[in-house]
């Protein structure tokens, strides 16, 4: 079994945590985050173009002479795929599109558009909405969840873990820019129940050690409990992490955001279901008398 | 226990071959084969058209409104009541009563069994809110009045949308009412949506009006620009015939002009109603107006009594032919606007099923290496259990006939990653157990009981986060929760028999041996 002293830096990690924390709050503040089209509205076009000799500021150029408001162009895999996105949107011109195409052709040579998306404001709006209601309700669901599986404390804890991975992870997409669009909400979805899963496993460690010794304290048990499970933690996070890391570099263009969320979100999930939940029983001295008065009841 | 039955073990059996076959029959090409379902491709993976439409019932309500001023007018003059000052502000019908008639009029307006404003006994409220103030009456449309109207304004809708992409003949559409203003498209394996997307903006609105002979815009007169030019007409606001007495349309050559010409055919009062107007109009410009824009105006040589006739215009023949098809599948009762598309090319959704398949073998292969590399021999069992697992989860979706999408494919190989979890938390329980117990049967009877309740914890709140979004999600990532919600179903069979029968079997058999994990 491992001995590893995981209790002696409860404190330093748990700075470490707020530092991270009170930064991504900082920087979802006075930056915010970078929605994608689906949230914000407008168009995106992923287009490959048929000459190799055109080049980023070459499509930019024709499209800054469409009048399509804001416009963005980035490379997507390939040289010769690009991804354009610009603030209009037009829902009462069907030929929108098609007139786009044909103008583009003319300066730039043939292009091919893979991928359209067209996202009017009071749908991105809905959809934002929707993302917003999909993860509070889902930490809401966890919440009930955890409640009626276990005391109080080990709630808090719980939540307060997940919290953190969620805000680090939204934190690290606005610091890099990195685009938020309807399958991030996924990821973030699927962070939290990884999450959860993990601590929940150290959860039950601890309750049953709780039950079994009533002479150590809590400080001492959350460290037994940990290293009781920590083989499984790292097994389970390196097969989940190869299995994104997969979807990361083999998975294509479009998935690639999806899967840096989840990867970021498997490694804070695990590091928080150590550093962040098993703190918290720490400071709510939770004890045997914790768990057996509930069970009293 | 560690002890199956027999009759355990061969349903156990029976169970995985019937779901492996279904995923099987996935990628067999047999047309007589006896399962004949497959998993829907998403339209992100074999590429096509996801169009939002929303109807623009402004119009409707304005239109309605002003034939309900008519109806009111009709009502109460039959009744020998005398209203007067009628007005429409915004959606507020107004008028005023004489002091003598305002209870009747109010009796009238709010009675049950009003004729002149509908009662819904299933809403519990009548079409029209009315407002007395004195001797005002201001009348709006009530919420269940406005809800029904959208209602039926969607369902004419949605039946003409059907109609045009009918006409067109894609594979499959899929046309879905969503909410009471909103209309769903989807067009699997559509190349160039655009045609489409010409075809259901338009309203397709068609009517046939005298030019005036005036140059100054009056009453009863209105002022039109034609399609191709600029130019304009003062043209009367007496329609002579509309769409709705078209019967068929289609397009045509015309042989002495030598022109694309849209021929169409009238029903019976429409036949009767041009046959009319053309004979008394010899000699005036008859303008063909479609969607508020003149198309042409040919004067009028001699009565066309035939109830058929020919539209001209600059025509192609593509335009002739979307024209015609536009006319055969009548007008929209207002107009659409796409308000979200999305598109995908069919060789970006090919490229896109290449890399996920790509990635969930490397996925696959990454994990099932790493765990024999620190299980060995239970590795190997989980491994078995995870090639069942994916087995069965491709068999639940092709029995459901789910639809995939791309990120359903990454909630696959997800699967694949969080699924060896449950086996992990058994086994290293196993270990712990056999420090302190030295029979191996008792110690893994006892790692699998003591496991149970955190893998039951572990994926009930995974499954809780696929729920939510199965519910909230929209399109692709639908398809994600769909995926890791049958995932984790999967996992947990596969877990509790696969994994565990194949253990059972292996530790009975090799009992004698020292440290068996």
């Amino acid at each position: 079994m491992n001995n590893i002293s995981f209790n002696k830096f409860y404190r330093k990690f748990n700075i470490l945590s707020l530092v991270l924390i009170i930064t991504s709050l900082i920087f979802l503040i006075i930056k915010g985050l970078n929605y994608g089209v689906d949230f914000k509205g407008g168009t995106l076009i992923e287009l490959r173009t048929n000459d190799k000799t055109n080049n980023i500021s070459m499509i930019r150029d024709s499209f800054n002479q469409m009048n399509l408001g804001d416009v963005s162009v980035k490379k997507f895999g390939n040289e010769t795929d690009f991804i354009v996105k610009f603030e209009k949107q037009n829902s009462n011109d069907p030929e929108f599109i098609k007139n786009i195409q044909n103008k583009l052709s003319s300066s730039i040579g043939d292009v091919d558009f893979r991928r359209v998306e067209n996202v009017g404001p009071k749908v991105s709006s809905e959809l934002l909405k929707s993302g917003i209601i999909a993860i509070s309700l889902s930490l809401a669901a966890m919440l009930l969840y955890i409640w009626i599986r276990f005391e109080w404390q080990f709630s808090l804890g719980a939540i307060l873990a997940i919290f953190h991975d969620v805000i680090i992870t939204l934190g690290i997409f606005s610091i890099f820019s990195l685009e938020i669009n309807l399958s991030i909400v996924a990821a973030v979805l699927t962070i939290v129940g990884y999450s959860m899963n993990d601590t929940v496993v150290i959860f039950d460690r601890v309750r049953e050690n709780l039950r079994k010794y009533s002479d150590i304290k809590i400080y001492e048990l959350t460290n037994i409990s940990i290293n009781e499970t920590l083989s499984r933690t790292i097994i389970t996070s390196v097969t989940t992490l190869l299995a994104l890391l997969s979807i990361y570099l083999f998975g294509g263009e479009i998935l690639k955001g999806f899967s840096l969320a989840m990867i970021l979100g498997v490694i804070f999930g695990t590091y928080s279901s150590i550093y962040i939940a098993n703190p918290v029983l720490v400071a709510l001295n939770v004890s045997q008398r914790t768990i057996v008065k509930e069970e009293k009841d | 226990m560690l002890y199956f039955s027999k009759l355990r073990i061969i349903s156990v059996i029976i169970f995985t071959i019937i779901f492996s076959y279904f995923a099987l029959s996935n990628f067999t090409k047999l047309d007589d084969r006896f399962f004949s379902k497959n998993i829907n491709l998403g339209l992100d993976l074999q590429g096509g058209s996801y169009l939002l439409l929303e109807i623009d019932n402004r119009p409707v309500i304005t239109q309605r409104l002003q034939a309900k001023i008519i109806e009111l007018k009709r009502y109460f003059k039959e009744k020998e009541i005398s209203l007067k000052n009628f007005s429409l502000n915004g959606d507020t019908i107004a008028f005023e009563a004489q002091e003598q008639d305002l209870e009747q009029v109010s009796k009238l307006l709010n009675d049950k069994e009003s004729d002149i404003n509908q009662y819904y006994q299933s809403y519990k409220s009548h079409e029209f809110d009315v407002i007395e103030n004195n001797n005002l009456f201001n009348l709006n449309y009530s919420r269940y009045g406005l809800v029904l109207l959208k209602n039926a304004s969607l369902d004419q809708a949605i039946e003409i949308v059907r109609r045009r992409v009918d006409e067109v003949g894609t594979n499959e559409p899929n046309i879905l009412k969503r909410g009471n203003d909103r209309i769903l498209v989807e067009l699997p394996g559509l190349d160039d949506p655009n045609r489409i997307k010409s075809l259901l903006g338009k309203t397709a609105n068609l009517t046939f009006q005298f030019i005036s002979q005036n140059s100054e815009e009056s009453f009863g007169t209105e002022k039109l620009s034609f399609e191709d030019d600029n130019r304009e007409a003062i043209v009367s606001k007496r329609i002579i015939l509309s769409g709705d007495n078209l019967v068929d349309a289609k397009p045509t050559m015309n042989s002495q002009t030598n022109e694309t010409v849209v021929s169409f055919s009238l029903d019976r009062v429409g036949a009767k109603k041009f046959g009319k107007a053309t004979s008394t109009g010899v000699g005036k410009q008859l303008a063909i107006i479609l969607d508020g824009k003149i198309i042409s105006a040919p004067t009028v040589r001699e009565p066309i009594v035939g109830g058929s006739g020919q539209i001209s215009g600059n025509f192609t023949f593509q335009s002739a032919t979307d024209l015609a098809l536009l006319l055969r599948s009548g007008a929209l009762p207002a107009p659409l606007n796409i308000i979200e598309e999305r598109t995908v090319g069919p060789d970006l959704g090919q490229d896109s099923i290449d890399a996920g398949i790509l990635s969930l073998i490397i996925g696959f292969l990454l994990v099932i290496i790493f765990m024999i590399y620190k299980y060995r021999a239970f590795g190997l069992i989980a491994n078995l259990a995870l090639i069942t697992n994916l087995f069965l989860l491709i068999g639940i979706l092709t029995l459901f006939e789910a639809t995939l999408t791309l990120p359903g494919i990454a909630g696959i190989i997800l699967t694949v990653g969080m699924a060896v979890d449950a086996n992990v938390l058994i086994f290293e329980r196993i270990k712990e157990e056999t420090k302190n117990e030295k029979n191996p049967i008792i110690a893994f009877d006892a790692g699998y009981t003591k496991s149970r309740t955190t893998i039951l914890d572990a994926n009930i709140t995974t499954l809780i986060a696929a729920f939510i979004l199965f519910f909230m999600g929209s399109g692709p990532v639908k398809g994600f929760s769909v995926t890791l919600g049958v995932g984790i179903l999967t996992t947990l069979f596969s877990v509790y028999f696969i994994a565990r029968l194949l253990t059972s079997l292996y530790v009975v058999k090799n009992k004698e041996k020292e440290q068996l994990l």
